[in-house]
């Protein structure tokens, strides 16, 4: 076992702007099975607005980190300070509550198939509207007018009354983060969000994820794999390895030495 | 064609010795089996005999006495959807509390042990016991329908909600949904398509066993046509017959035309 190196971190001197609405996580691991670690004392501060990347090879740990902030996966110990609260503490009611203002964008979209691209959007609102009003589809006015303002803003007028298993890929992500940016988010989560995507849809997925944490002024945390794409939208990029965090800085200061220590060897650089 | 034969003989399907000895003792008990019950080709033959004279005496279907052949109709049809639909509404709650992939063990166990103990007995058997408790007639018929309808859809209802793909459940979830949530709008849109086959089926099947509760008596057609077989009025019971395929036949279209609208 290879013991942690100290993180390479650049600018965590420097004030971060927004520090109520930073997301930190305390020494946080999580063992799936017994004595397995897959987070091995996790310690990071996402800043409170901006778009952050985290890179790493598979199986490092990075889904595991997210799905821990928004209790998708129970951490085993430490601490995920957000907006006053400690997210690894909570259950029950406190847990669905804090689960409602963190939007997630996954690899897959995950969308309802079977549920019309409205229908998935209002899935959004689930955190906020009672059962019987999602049941009987008798959503708030102001939900439905902003669902379909938020369709016009990721690029799919006129696609509300389409099923979700008739969209193509691209379209499917853009339902889900406008399905996340319903919750009305104080911070956004994506899993690899365009691992399934073409290059250009790609782009297109990271540009508005981008434009979200913009506007909203939240964090917006990625996971992915392109290198490229995280240098190219982040604002900060994390690095992790077996379980670790061995770089946290801004994209410029991403060496070669950086990624080979993130992602081993070197050949694949060429 | 090569010059030397090859070391090895190359068998491209080996026998397999385990299944063939299987197959055989599985005739030999056939045959030891119907040797014992006294089956013999006198009488098969004498059984031919028998069932022509029968088939004879069916003809013409009678349907002098239509007005009680249709109102023991009404009433296994009466029984059939009432059984049906408080079956179904029954199995939707312990079909979700069976499913291993969202109810946690100490619950599916016990639920999944219910649901076994309903399908344990055979429809006639249960309306026996209802007939026995509560007393003649279609209460009795439709109660026992009920069980019967619990033991096989709660089964495939949980096991429909086993094969959904959690990652949308996981999505719905994500959103801060409560349970009731995530069942509406995670669960149940992909479920739905299934539950509405499952349910057209079971009205069928109903509508079959409905028209047997009655020889036990538990109301509908199948005692006037218990009766009308102890009475030899085989034209009588071809009349029942023909009215009971056409009724099953008529079902086939409707639960065919509810699935296209639920699709």
């Amino acid at each position: 076992m290879m013991p942690a190196a100290a993180p390479r971190t650049a600018d965590t001197a420097s004030p971060v702007p927004g520090e109520d609405r930073a997301l930190v996580v305390r020494n946080l691991t999580k063992e799936y099975r017994k004595g397995q670690p897959v987070l091995r004392g996790i310690d990071l501060t996402f800043p409170g607005s901006g778009l952050t990347a985290i890179i790493g090879p598979s199986g490092t740990g990075k889904s595991t980190l997210i799905r821990c902030v928004n209790r998708l996966v129970a951490p085993t110990s430490g601490e995920i300070l957000f907006r006053g609260q400690d997210l690894a503490k909570l259950s029950g009611r406190g847990l669905r509550a804090a689960r409602r203002r963190i939007g997630m964008v996954f690899q897959e979209y995950n969308l309802v198939e079977r549920l019309t691209v409205m229908e998935n959007l209002l899935c959004g609102r689930l955190g906020y509207v009672p059962v019987w009003r999602a049941w009987l589809r008798k959503f708030p006015e102001r939900d439905i007018a902003r669902a379909f303002d938020l369709l016009d803003s990721v690029g799919l007028p006129g696609f509300a009354q389409q099923r979700a298993d008739a969209l193509s890929g691209g379209q499917r992500q853009r339902v889900g983060i406008a399905r996340a940016i319903m919750q009305e988010p104080d911070i956004i989560l994506a899993d690899e969000p365009t691992s399934s995507l073409d290059p250009k849809t790609s782009v297109e997925i990271m540009d508005i994820l981008q434009g979200v944490a913009r506007q909203r002024a939240i964090p917006v945390i990625v996971n992915i794999h392109n290198v490229e794409l995280a240098r190219r939208f982040a604002s900060r990029i994390v690095g992790m390895t077996g379980g670790h965090v061995v770089y946290n800085g801004p994209p410029d200061g991403l060496t070669d030495a950086d990624l080979k220590a993130i992602y081993g060897g070197e050949s694949w650089m060429e | 064609m090569t010059d030397q034969p090859s070391p090895v003989p190359r068998v491209a399907f080996a026998p397999n010795w385990t299944a063939r000895i299987g197959w055989l003792l599985l005739l030999l008990y056939v045959g030891y089996a119907g040797s014992q019950l006294g089956f013999s080709a006198e009488r098969f033959s004498g059984g031919l005999e028998h069932g022509h004279r029968f088939l004879v005496r069916m003809f013409p279907p009678n349907f002098g006495r239509w007005e009680l052949i249709a109102g023991g109709i009404l009433e296994s049809l009466q029984i059939a959807v009432i059984a049906t639909f408080f079956g179904i509404l029954l199995s939707l709650p312990v079909g979700l509390l069976a499913a291993r992939n969202l109810t946690p063990a100490w619950i599916s166990w016990p639920a999944r042990g219910f649901i076994a103990l309903c399908r344990s007995f055979h429809p006639i058997i249960v309306a026996i016991l209802f007939v026995k408790a509560i007393g003649f007639g279609a209460l009795a018929g439709v109660m026992a329908l009920i069980v019967a309808s619990i033991g096989f859809i709660s089964k495939l209802f949980a096991e429909a909600i086993e094969e959904i793909s959690l990652k949308q459940v996981e999505a719905v979830r994500a959103t801060g949904a409560g349970f009731l949530g995530t069942l509406i709008m995670g669960v149940q849109p992909q479920v739905l398509p299934r539950f509405i086959g499952f349910a057209t089926y079971q009205l069928d099947s109903n509508l079959r066993n409905s028209t047997m509760v009655g020889i036990v008596g538990g109301g509908g057609i199948g005692a006037a046509l218990f009766t009308a077989y102890q009475r030899f009025d085989f034209d009588v019971v071809l009349a029942i017959l023909i009215i009971i395929v056409s009724l099953i036949m008529i079902a086939e279209i409707v639960s065919g035309w509810a699935r296209r609208v639920f699709q």
